[in-house]
């Protein structure tokens, strides 16, 4: 697919009512091959996985942002730049843990989810949850072990969709030069 | 042209990408009576001139081609064994192109880990911390210029001394890598990226212009 060379600052316009659908047909897909929502739970995370490695090239290439030095300028830059980039929509910051090591994303409305209601015997199943992934699989690319989970979801009843993510160590192996 | 070379090196220091686009300056095509006054040897599987210079035919240059016919290694590309063609006075007069030999891609390979591996020296060696590693390496034929990514990929691009705006070429280049290599689903990252689709059947006019875009099947003539 050709991509026009000077994209700058305007970016593709497409329907994201497609990529709702899309989405959709995703999940449900998976639930029907899966049959558990466990399982399809798993596989969301893997499919986010993959994305984020991609994406976290993407997004450094566009947003030139250089290192962050610690979480809070991590979560600022997924907050604010990110996720205003991707999705379109830009998530607050709450409940920091005291150790400065957890961190809450507040998403007032995720486009992913758009019309979406969640039948009763998919009650465990974790809609979004590619999110997560994408989460853990950029983040890893840029040398930070985290984990993502959502603990409140507007489908289940909630009324934001609040992400936890956490802090879990430093990769130190395979460093980029001149990183230590 | 003023980018002689683009590459690409993986976090493990792997070369994934490799263009050349320049034109080797140092050619000549002579043709010889028996006997050749050069005195050829062979060496590391290439025919090389070991003593001998006349019009621009140095010491180190090698055989590149004979009476028009290409040589890889030591046989031209219709099989015949360099050095014992040449040896044969019923060959001659016969003309041979000499000039600096080109990098194979073994050698381009180990120059890529090797770079990377100074790369690494090049911020070790920093007296104060966290120095990026070497981001341009200057000599009076051409500037190296490197990009390491957050991620830990290196754009390495050699160009023209007097050329400027090389690093906003390399930004450039992270994007395009970003695009084609990335957003294609079946390539798998750190591997070496491969082109096989003839880009201009699909546009009429690329969407890069040729001096940025690092991808050589992009901007050829059909």
């Amino acid at each position: 697919m050709s991509r026009q060379a000077n994209r700058g600052t305007e970016s593709k316009k497409m329907s994201s009512e497609l990529f709702t659908l899309t989405y959709g047909a995703l999940v449900t897909q998976l639930c029907k091959d899966y049959e558990n929502d466990e399982d399809v739970n798993k596989q969301l995370d893997k499919m986010g996985y993959n994305i984020g490695v991609r994406l976290i090239e993407d997004f450094l290439a566009r947003s030139n942002v250089g290192r962050c030095h610690d979480f809070r300028e991590t979560a600022d830059v997924i907050a604010k730049v990110a996720f205003k980039m991707y999705l379109g929509v830009t998530p607050s910051i709450t409940n920091w843990s005291p150790a400065g090591d957890e961190f809450s994303l507040i998403l007032e409305n995720n486009p992913l989810v758009d019309f979406v209601e969640l039948p009763d015997n998919h009650s465990s199943l974790i809609y979004s949850n590619l999110l997560c992934g994408v989460l853990r699989g950029a983040l890893e690319m840029v040398q930070m072990a985290v984990e993502a989970k959502f603990v409140q979801d507007t489908l289940k009843g909630d009324g934001v969709t609040e992400i936890r993510m956490r802090f879990i160590r430093r990769i130190e192996d395979n460093l980029p030069a001149g990183e230590e | 042209m003023a980018i002689f070379s683009v590459f690409v090196v993986n976090k493990a220091g792997g070369l994934i990408y490799q263009l050349d686009s320049y034109a080797p300056r140092a050619e000549a095509e002579k043709t010889f009576s028996y006997p050749l006054d050069l005195l050829l040897k062979l060496h590391d599987d290439r025919v090389l001139v070991a003593f001998g210079q006349r019009d621009g035919i140095r010491v180190g240059h090698a055989v590149l081609a004979i009476n028009g016919v290409d040589v890889s290694g030591k046989y031209t590309a219709d099989g015949k064994e360099v050095l014992e063609y040449l040896g044969n006075p019923a060959n001659y007069p016969v003309s041979i192109r000499f000039g600096r030999p080109r990098l194979t891609s073994n050698e381009k390979l180990m120059l890529a880990s090797m770079f990377h591996s100074l790369f690494a020296i090049g911020s070790q060696l920093s007296p104060e911390q966290g120095s990026s590693g070497i981001e341009m390496l200057e000599t009076d034929t051409f500037k190296l210029h490197c990009f390491q990514t957050l991620t830990g990929i290196k754009f390495v691009v050699l160009a023209d001394p007097r050329q400027a705006g090389i690093d906003s070429l390399l930004r450039k280049i992270y994007e395009i890598y970003s695009d084609f290599a990335l957003k294609n689903p079946f390539y798998s990252l750190e591997m070496p990226i491969r082109y096989v689709v003839p880009l201009p059947r699909f546009w009429s006019k690329p969407p890069c212009s040729p001096s940025l875009c690092a991808f050589p099947q992009c901007h050829f003539e059909v």
